[in-house]
């Protein structure tokens, strides 16, 4: 169970603080799948890193965020090492190259369980197990990563990263660099591991919507460093209420649409920029529906049960 | 206008060359005035070798490719040139395909000294505007700037202003929106289909089925390098024969139908060796599917 | 991030890669300067920098105007021998009675003239072969590689003592030459390596797509890219060449009728200047190879740090 309050991680740059995450606020039941989506420099990539682990670059301003009820001490790396990877893991973003080329994945396992005192023998029955589940056989582990193919990289990644069972998993575009059957294959894989019990509920992050609804019961959709809308996604699909979700959704061509019949549209103009961004709601510049109350911030407010959105316009 | 007929490209790898690897295995198509015709392929089907090979930026080990009846292989000099003002390119990272230390509008100004020396400041103005009209991008917000100033979606834009301003008969388009934002993509889609309907041929290079389908005329599915399936777009995507088309249409996320519900599940293995299957048959008109071996047992 | 920061060769997307990283959510162009003010602006606050280029600078001031404050010629015997500096004698005088300053001023021209020559040679070679390789690829790479490695594995100074012991060397410029002719592999490898990455870019394509040449590319899409690589070459292959020239002048391989700081030092040791404690006659050539060279490394330290983000000090 994680519960977000007011989390802010600002960038620092030679020009002045950049606002990647802006006041962050949300949760996520035991046992939900939330996806967490938006398009590139919302901020939903910092948002999921700075929940394990704030690299250098990132600096913690405030907000709070906790876990099975206690608090993470997110601003301090040494502390936070307590919880990465057996409360909360992530699969990184560029899992595929975050496997050392020069060592046998055993061997990476090895040493990345006695970092946290655990001994490769206890759990290897279940990473025995787990391996098979994914479709890997258990040779993999004296194999090097360049023997691999990009879609059994990235399943191994999401085994070790899930290995001891942490609360919450966090998946940072694991499908981005996959063809599309191997990116079916370990989506579904993800909720596998949901379903099992491995992992309480996970958050996974990519701009890729329908993704989401295969896979998410919930949809957060973040924009220029604010979160913008969450909801179930069904609901987020079939009837959001922020104006950006709408367009958003409009532009996604699926397969059923051509040019010659309906031409679909984007949303014209940019995300503001985030070392200066303007006051009041982010997406007035671009919103067809916007009004003189959109110079206020929107407060991201309940608009139905369990559907939440940062719109006047949407507000019931 | 443009064919290829039985295109092979191959690559010598191992230790001093000794092993070939077939990345492109006999590929056949062709590009008419005003049709899209989309290659549809996963990482290392070859589609961006194809696109290359037609751009001449990459030999063709066997087989030939013909623009007008001419083998473009046999292009030196000169010639060569001409051939890039009928046919031009743009590719996926539209970072990379600026030289980031010069500004953007360095790609028009090194056309212009190529192929338009001799015309005036004026004139060449008018023509810059022309193109950059076509592709809905205002000059005074995007001229004489550096490309770090500008967005993904205004860089790929200005490469296919850049493209028009050649008058082209044939862009090939490389993946160029994969590295777009959702909301820029459909914009660039839309101006590809809008500049297909005033004559331009154009080659679409995806790996994205619902790009595809929503701009093009033929469809290709390349697959290690082979065709296993074309034809019109509705025809394969209404009725997809080769177990690849199928297997990837079926694990295209939509919008509003779970996976769960369609048929056809993903494959778990990555290693499948599976045969394509071999040269094409024409199983209704247009629609042509690599041929396979018979089921075991039938 | 796979590539070091010693590979990558253009500073602009350096900064660019680094600030991305660091603020991917905003449009670069809120937070670079753009252009060439840039590297003004950085070089000249790194301290590494400003000190090489000072100690440097200095030099060149000490051999442009040097001679013309003194009117001793640097070989004749215009005074009492081993004399300790004095007013008259600024830097004292050599066994022989000449006088040390002007032989170190003199010596100093010399110095430069082996360094523009020889690293300008080496620099041209390097440059010339390194781009065809990487560039053209195929059996000219491999040609051109079997040459560099050749040259490369050649033991220099023994190729140089062999020379200079057949031809003649009369002057500084022929001694450059030679130096210059045996120094570039070093170089040719490094700009074919960093050409092998940057020919795969995009741009390069858009390039030849648009009717460029071979050459033209090279020198208009891939040189300007690796502008900061080919000056801290330059300045390596300069700062080379004069270490190189002045030890084949410590062991008397040099031209002998004119002055530099090795030769100045050869003769102090044949001398016995060590033992007789004239220090006068050879710290000056000693320090003075010191400054130029060691100035010139802490530039490129310097300029390292300037095109390469990363190495900065916060």
């Amino acid at each position: 169970m994680l519960r977000v309050d007011g989390l802010a991680v600002y960038y620092q740059s030679l020009r002045g603080d950049v606002k990647a995450v802006d006041g962050a606020t949300f949760e996520i039941a035991d046992g939900e799948i939330m996806g967490l989506a938006g398009e590139s420099g919302c901020g939903k990539s910092t948002l999921g890193k700075s929940l394990v682990r704030m690299d250098a670059r990132m600096r913690y301003v405030g907000g709070s965020v906790e876990l099975d009820g206690r608090t993470l001490p997110i601003w301090d790396d040494a502390k936070m090492n307590a919880f990465r990877f057996k409360e909360i893991s992530i699969i990184p973003q560029y899992a595929l190259s975050a496997l050392n080329p020069t060592r046998k994945i055993g061997h990476m396992a090895e040493e990345l369980l006695s970092s946290r005192d655990v001994h490769l023998d206890r759990v290897l029955p279940e990473l025995r197990r787990r391996l098979d589940l994914v479709g890997l056989s258990e040779s993999v582990l004296e194999r090097f990563p360049i023997e691999l193919s990009g879609g059994m990289k990235q399943r191994v990644v999401m085994v070790l990263s899930s290995l001891l069972d942490p609360s919450l998993l966090i998946a940072d575009e694991v499908t981005s660099a996959l063809d599309v059957s191997t990116q079916r294959a370990v989506s579904e894989l993800l909720v596998e591991f949901r379903d099992r019990g491995f992992v309480k509920s996970m958050i996974v992050i990519t701009h890729d919507l329908s993704f989401l609804y295969q896979i998410a019961d919930t949809i957060l959709v973040m924009y220029a460093g604010k979160l913008a809308e969450k909801a179930a996604s069904d609901t987020i699909v079939d009837a959001p209420a922020h104006p950006y979700t709408r367009m958003l959704l409009s532009s996604l061509p699926e397969v059923g649409v051509r040019f010659a019949e309906r031409r679909l549209t984007g949303i014209p103009g940019r995300p503001p920029s985030l070392l200066d961004p303007p006051g009041g709601c982010r997406f007035r510049a671009r919103c067809p529906l916007a009004f003189d109350r959109c110079g206020e911030e929107p407060p991201f407010a309940e608009v139905a049960p369990v559907h939440s959105a940062a719109c006047w316009k949407a507000a019931a | 206008m443009l064919e290829v007929d039985t295109c092979c490209k191959e690559y010598r790898v191992g230790a001093f060359g000794g092993r070939a690897l077939l990345a492109v295995r006999d590929v056949s198509f062709g590009v008419q005035p005003g049709e899209v015709v989309s290659l549809i392929g996963e990482s290392g089907s070859g589609k961006s070798t194809i696109g290359r090979m037609i751009l001449r930026l990459a030999r063709v080990t066997r087989g030939t490719i013909t623009f007008d009846g001419v083998d473009i292989a046999q292009l030196q000099g000169r010639r060569l040139k001409q051939y890039y003002g009928d046919v031009q390119g743009v590719f996926q990272d539209p970072f990379s395909s600026y030289n980031p230390i010069f500004k953007a509008d360095r790609v028009f100004t090194m056309l212009r000294s190529e192929y338009f020396s001799g015309l005036g400041a004026s004139e060449w103005d008018a023509k810059l505007e022309n193109a950059l009209d076509a592709v809905s991008l205002d000059p005074g917000a995007v001229l004489g700037k550096y490309p770090h100033q500008l967005s993904g979606g205004q860089l790929q834009r200005l490469l296919v202003a850049r493209a028009l301003l050649l008058d082209i008969r044939l862009l090939v388009a490389d993946e160029i929106i994969s590295m777009l934002d959702a909301s820029t993509r459909i914009d660039v889609l839309n101006l590809l289909g809008d500049l297909k309907s005033r004559g331009l041929g154009i080659l679409f290079i995806t790996h994205d089925l619902s790009l595809g389908h929503y701009i093009s005329d033929t469809t290709m599915i390349l697959r290690r390098g082979r065709v296993v399936e074309r034809g019109p777009t509705q025809v394969v995507f209404g009725n997809p024969l080769h177990p690849y088309t199928r297997t990837l249409l079926a694990s295209v996320p939509k919008l509003h139908a779970r996976w769960g519900d369609g048929n056809g599940g993903a494959r778990r293995d990555d290693g499948e060796d599976a045969a394509d299957g071999g040269p094409l048959v024409e199983v209704e008109d247009g629609h042509f599917v690599a041929s396979l071996p018979p089921e075991p047992g039938t | 991030m796979a590539v070091s920061d010693h590979e990558r060769t253009d500073p602009a997307a350096d900064r660019i890669a680094t600030l991305d990283v660091a603020a991917p959510t905003v449009p670069t162009a809120a937070l670079l300067p753009s252009g060439r003010s840039e590297f003004a602006y950085f070089a000249l606050r790194n301290w590494k920098f400003d000190l090489g280029l000072g100690v440097v600078l200095v030099c060149v001031a000490a051999a442009l105007v040097g001679p013309l404050l003194t009117d001793h010629e640097p070989l004749a015997f215009t005074g009492p021998t081993d004399q300790p500096p004095s007013s008259e004698y600024w830097f004292g005088t050599t066994s022989f009675g000449q006088d040390v300053f002007t032989q170190f001023v003199y010596g100093l021209r010399a110095a430069f003239v082996v360094g523009i020559v020889a690293g300008g040679i080496a620099w041209l070679l390097g440059a010339v072969v390194g781009f065809t390789a990487g560039y053209r690829g195929g059996w000219v790479d491999d040609v051109l590689n079997m040459l560099t490695n050749v040259v490369l594995v050649i033991p220099t100074i023994a190729l140089l003592i062999i020379v200079a012991a057949y031809v003649e060397v009369h002057s500084y410029a022929t001694e450059a030459i030679l130096i210059g002719l045996t120094s570039w592999p070093w170089a040719a490898r490094a700009v074919r390596a960093q050409t092998f990455s940057l020919k795969t870019r995009e741009f390069v394509d858009v390039a030849r797509l648009s009717g460029r040449g071979t050459r033209q590319i090279i020198a208009t899409e891939l040189a300007p890219n690796m502008s900061s690589y080919l000056l801290m070459m330059f300045i390596l292959l300069f700062g080379g060449a004069i270490l190189i020239g002045a030890s084949l002048d410590f062991l008397g391989l040099g031209p002998s009728e004119s002055i530099s700081l090795g030769l100045m030092m050869n003769n102090a040791f044949l001398s016995s200047a060590l033992i007789l404690g004239t220090w006068w006659w050879f710290v000056p050539p000693g320090v003075g190879i010191i400054a130029i060279v060691g100035g010139l490394y802490v530039m490129n330290v310097g300029l390292d740090e300037v095109f390469n983000p990363k190495l900065r000090e916060r």
